[in-house]
């Protein structure tokens, strides 16, 4: 009688645990071919070389260690954001707040920091990232509170607060936060030493910042997939009612969520700020001088991580990579950068469209592999 | 505050109030028709600067105001398709696929602008049509009958959207689809074919609103929408899903807009007010909807693609 | 298929060391930037001045950027010089990223056109001794010697247009769309305030900032609201302000414009645009350059120097005492007997 120990192990490995594997991989690294060769074709269009761009944009992205070190810098705050956003989603709520989060918690670390600039460097960079903290979960509960005790959608009220924190930071930046010049344009000054992101031995840009949003990452994990609190709100996020029947507080469970989410991206609000080559808080010719429309772009990482945090860590650095390798591709080709901004369109489209496709084909290759689904 | 309380500065800034809503208006009775049935579109700003561009370079081309209306509605038709192949066919998550339209639509109009025009060169943008012997009664006349035709088109679109909806076979079956698409689907609604109807009527009156933008203002420039894709998405929610609510919200946006810019102007406002002012539209939105908050739920189907093997 | 302790442990310790090994690569900046030595100054069969301008919005915003990258086609005219832009780079972080790149790529001159890269820059520029950065608008070299800072004097055009707005105003009201309330925007409009209640105290100017620079749609309804309040002049400054002049153009009022010649936006109703000639500064810089002084001065455009222009449109028709006027106010405020008092 064949025993499990009969089996070779080889082929059963395959079966179940490559292949859905490979495929899942598969078919992102296809769309992104796809769109990349879209891409090739508006180069052609522009009368530039296409190999060349993309091997500029790889070398870009990944082609040193400064390169690397630029592209996990660009993808910290998308995982940031796109960890809050997995919390945010998973409990049914839809988090298109991001840019004003970020704003939220870029505000009130910078304004710790500006109130108390001499506080030692190893209590203060923790204040700034809870202050960050803080303001993001305040921007982020407001649509939550709204939402559970007026009805009011978060899809409207977190695009009106982006709108509302945008201002804000710009009537700030015109007097009180903005750094004294003879012509004052929007921005703080240069903010404490103190407040600088340790760097990260080996001579790159690298800051503290991508361990903290790892270890965020990592901790969202732990949350959503570990504890009670994660359960609750996956199951208020899976189905609300059957939730409320069960006695679950489900209006809370909303207004954490998106507290939760808030606080992420406030946390890469503190981050951008005192991260950023500049040290200060830059609103000059808007906010997303500073933000890096991650508040969006942190979405997209979520959404390719699955809305899985663990996941969203590699998604994160490959749109960083893509975003930093763009701005390599646009130099090297002298091409508008507009292009590079319809190129990161395209990819998005095109992974996005594929991923229901990645679990139709994962299913197809277990069919047909032997495997039982 | 004198000032302001003239009629004539009343009257202009009432008229540009709802000059401002157009754009607002148009993309947003587009996005709730798609909502309705059940489809989120989050990529409304990139089709609305695809039609703003191509409605201003056809009119820059040819002079003709007409065949830019046609050719931009044409590439929202075109941007709907793609939008249509991407959610319906193959699955994809809603709310992800419109940022990249959104994106795309941005960089690939900036692109074409810079390449095709390079600096903005204006052009003769949409004649103001008075209406007659409405546009002569005194103040009223100016507020309301002195608007270029994509205005008139946009507020008449509103009692048509209600009555396609709420009146037609097609509008039921729409709100079926939208509301229990399986239970539509066992009575033999194709559930899809009405998704890429409203996807298509969707992304048309989107790049309709862009056109009615760059012909108002006779120019093109990037990002010339600003975000007002993504307020017109909000402004859905805001109405509730009915076309008054839309417009009323397009109203608001746009009355408050024009009276926080008016106030600007003969310096009720100045200084940091200003900035602070600015968030005036976007705050009332919240508060009114606030204070009259009706429960209507969204579509139950909404963002759920429909897939028949369930 | 039994799962020993071993073959798990195994496996995780795989997984550490493949995970240890992408932070340690990333950690281990393997390209230290390297310094670059001077251009070469030999006159003989010189290589072109390789130049690179980095900005925040495009170079057809026929506003602040577009008048450098025009002054530079200008400067290439009658030098050897290559110009490569990276523009649209409004995310601060990215700029610095580009101009660390051509700073690496080997460019002689590297041009930061915006004053919020002054951040970046002063993190980048000790690091590539060799390479001659300008930074602007700004008024601090940061005490660097390959620093070149760069700022301009809008607000002396803004004076004269002030005056001549005052005189050929019939109403009484001049109407003024600006962006945000900062940098030389507010420069500009200060000094057109200035001007016109210099020339005409019962003037009234009304300032309208719509807090946004690329919101064109307001820009045309910020002049609308100054018609209905009266005005009969209008002025605007920064990109968005195109909207503006359209509804100039279709009302036929007549447009002050800055920044460049704004005339092909309303060939009837521009009076004058102060524009900016960025190429009478870049001339001395690169001049300088070539003699080995890579920085540690700033420069301002002015009247005064001729980096400020004030163009009229000739088919406006301007009235030839108003125009003499004109040309006399921008005479005292070079030779320094009236000022713009800011």
């Amino acid at each position: 009688m064949p025993t499990a120990l009969d089996e070779p192990v080889a082929p059963k490995l395959l079966r179940v645990r490559l292949a859905p594997r490979l495929v899942g991989l598969a078919v992102p690294v296809a769309a992104v071919v796809a769109a990349l060769a879209v891409g090739a074709i508006m180069l052609l269009a522009l009368g530039a070389n296409p190999i060349e761009g993309y091997v500029a944009l790889a070398d870009g992205a990944f082609g040193s260690g400064n390169a690397l070190a630029d592209t996990a810098l660009k993808g910290m705050p998308l995982l940031l954001v796109g960890v809050g956003i997995c919390i945010a989603f998973r409990t049914g709520v839809i988090n298109l707040g991001g840019e004003g989060q970020i704003i939220a918690g870029a505000i009130c670390s910078t304004s710790l920091s500006l109130a108390i600039p001499d506080t030692p460097r190893i209590l203060l960079v923790p204040l700034l990232l809870v202050a960050g903290a803080l303001g993001g979960a305040f921007w982020g509960a407001i649509p939550g509170a709204l939402k559970t005790y007026y009805g009011v959608s978060e899809i409207l009220s977190t695009i009106m607060m982006n709108i509302i924190a945008a201002q804000f930071l710009s009537f700030l930046l015109l007097d009180w936060l903005a750094e004294p010049r003879e012509i004052r344009i929007q921005q703080t000054e240069r903010l404490t030493l103190n407040g600088d992101l340790p760097l990260l031995p080996g001579g790159t840009r690298l800051h503290i910042g991508v361990l903290i949003a790892v270890a965020i990452a990592v901790a969202a994990f732990v949350l959503l997939f570990r504890s009670a609190l994660g359960v609750r709100l996956r199951a208020v996020g899976h189905n609300p009612n059957a939730s409320r029947y069960a006695g679950m507080p489900v209006q809370r469970s909303v207004v954490e969520a998106l507290a939760i989410s808030g606080a992420c991206a406030g946390i890469a609000g503190a981050v951008l700020v005192f991260g950023s080559e500049s040290h200060r808080l830059i609103g000059e010719g808007g906010a997303i001088g500073f933000t890096q429309n991650a508040g969006f772009n942190g979405i997209v990482a979520a959404l390719f991580g699955g809305l899985h945090p663990l996941a969203t860590i590699p998604a994160a650095f490959l749109f960083g990579g893509l975003l930093t390798g763009g701005i390599k591709l646009q130099r090297e080709l002298q091409v508008p950068a507009a292009l590079i901004v319809a190129l990161n369109g395209v990819v998005v489209v095109f992974v996005v469209g594929s991923l229901k496709l990645r679990t139709r084909l994962a299913a197809w290759a277990d069919r047909v592999t032997g495997v039982r689904t | 505050m004198s000032d302001f309380f003239t009629l004539s500065v009343i009257v202009a800034t009432l008229a540009s109030g709802i000059r401002l809503a157009t754009p607002f208006l148009l993309a947003s009775l587009g996005e709730m028709i798609g909502q309705r049935s059940g489809v989120l579109n989050l990529g409304v700003e990139g089709v609305m600067l695809i039609g703003a561009f191509v409605a201003y370079f056809t009119l820059l081309r040819t002079g003709s105001t007409l065949l830019a209306v046609l050719l931009a509605v044409t590439a929202g038709v075109v941007m709907g398709l793609l939008y249509s192949l991407i959610t319906l066919y193959m699955n994809a998550v809603q709310g992800i696929s419109g940022i990249g339209i959104y994106l795309f639509g941005l960089g690939f109009t900036d692109l074409l602008f810079q390449k095709q025009v390079g600096t903005p060169i204006p052009v003769k943008g949409l004649d103001e049509l008075h209406i007659p012997l409405l546009a002569d009664i005194p103040h009223v006349g100016e507020i309301f009958f002195q608007h270029s035709i994509l205005v008139y088109i946009a507020f008449l679109l509103v009692p048509v959207a209600w009555f396609v909806i709420e009146r037609t076979t097609f509008g039921l079956n729409l709100r079926a689809v939208g509301e229990t698409p399986e239970a539509a689907d066992t009575l033999g609604v194709s559930v899809n074919r009405i998704r890429l109807f409203t996807i298509l009527i969707g992304n048309s009156l989107a790049a309709l609103a862009g056109a009615a933008l760059a012909l108002e203002l006779g120019i093109f420039q990037q990002n010339l929408t600003s975000g007002r894709g993504f307020i017109a998405i909000a402004l859905v929610y805001f109405g509730a899903w009915r076309p008054l609510g839309v417009m009323s919200g397009a109203l608001l946006f746009g009355v408050v807009s024009a009276t926080v810019n008016q106030w600007k102007t003969i310096g009720i406002i100045e200084g940091a007010a200003s900035s602070l002012t600015s968030m005036a539209p976007a705050l009332l939105t919240i508060v009114v909807l606030v204070f009259v908050s009706r429960r209507i739920d969204a579509p139950s189907a909404l963002t759920k693609p429909f897939d028949r093997s369930g | 298929m039994k799962r020993t302790p071993g073959r798990r442990l195994r496996r995780s310790l795989l997984a550490l060391i493949g995970a240890s090994s992408l932070v340690l690569a990333a950690c281990g900046g393997d390209d230290a930037p390297a310094s670059q030595e001077p251009a070469a100054t030999d006159s003989a069969a010189a290589d072109p001045v390789r130049i690179a301008m980095v900005a925040p919005s495009a170079i057809n915003d026929l506003a602040f950027t577009q008048s450098m990258y025009d002054s530079l086609q200008r400067v290439a005219k009658n030098r050897d010089i290559t110009i490569d832009v990276s523009d649209g780079l409004f995310i601060v972080e990215d700029a610095g990223a580009a101009i660390r790149g051509y700073a690496e790529d080997g460019y002689d001159v590297v041009i930061a056109h915006g004053t919020q890269f002054g951040g970046p820059l002063s993190e980048i520029a000790p690091d590539f001794p060799g390479v001659s950065f300008l930074w602007g608008t700004s008024t601090d070299f940061q005490g660097l010697d390959n620093i070149y800072a760069y700022s301009v004097r809008s607000d002396e055009g803004g004076y004269v247009n002030g005056t001549i707005a005052a005189q050929i105003t019939e109403s009484g009201v001049i109407g003024v769309v600006g962006p945000v309330e900062a940098g030389d925007a507010k420069l500009y409009v200060d000094g057109f305030v200035a001007g016109a209640t210099a020339q005409d105290p019962s003037v009234t100017v009304n300032v309208n900032y719509i807090e946004s620079f690329s919101d064109v749609a307001l820009a045309a309804e910020a002049a609308t609201s100054h018609l209905a309040s009266g005005a009969d002049v209008l002025t605007g400054t920064a990109q968005m302000v195109v909207g503006a002049t359209g509804v100039a153009q279709a009302e036929g009022i007549p447009w002050f414009g800055t920044q460049s010649n704004q005339t092909p936006l309303g060939a009837d109703i521009v009076v004058a645009s102060q524009v900016y000639h960025w190429e009478v500064i870049l001339e001395t810089i690169l001049d300088q350059i070539a003699g080995g002084k890579l920085g540690g001065e700033v420069f301002e455009l002015t009247l005064a120097n001729g980096g400020l222009e004030i163009e009229f449109n000739d088919a406006f028709g301007l009235d030839a005492d108003i125009l003499a006027a004109a040309e006399q106010t921008v005479a005292d405020l070079t030779s320094g007997a009236a000022s713009t008092g800011l």
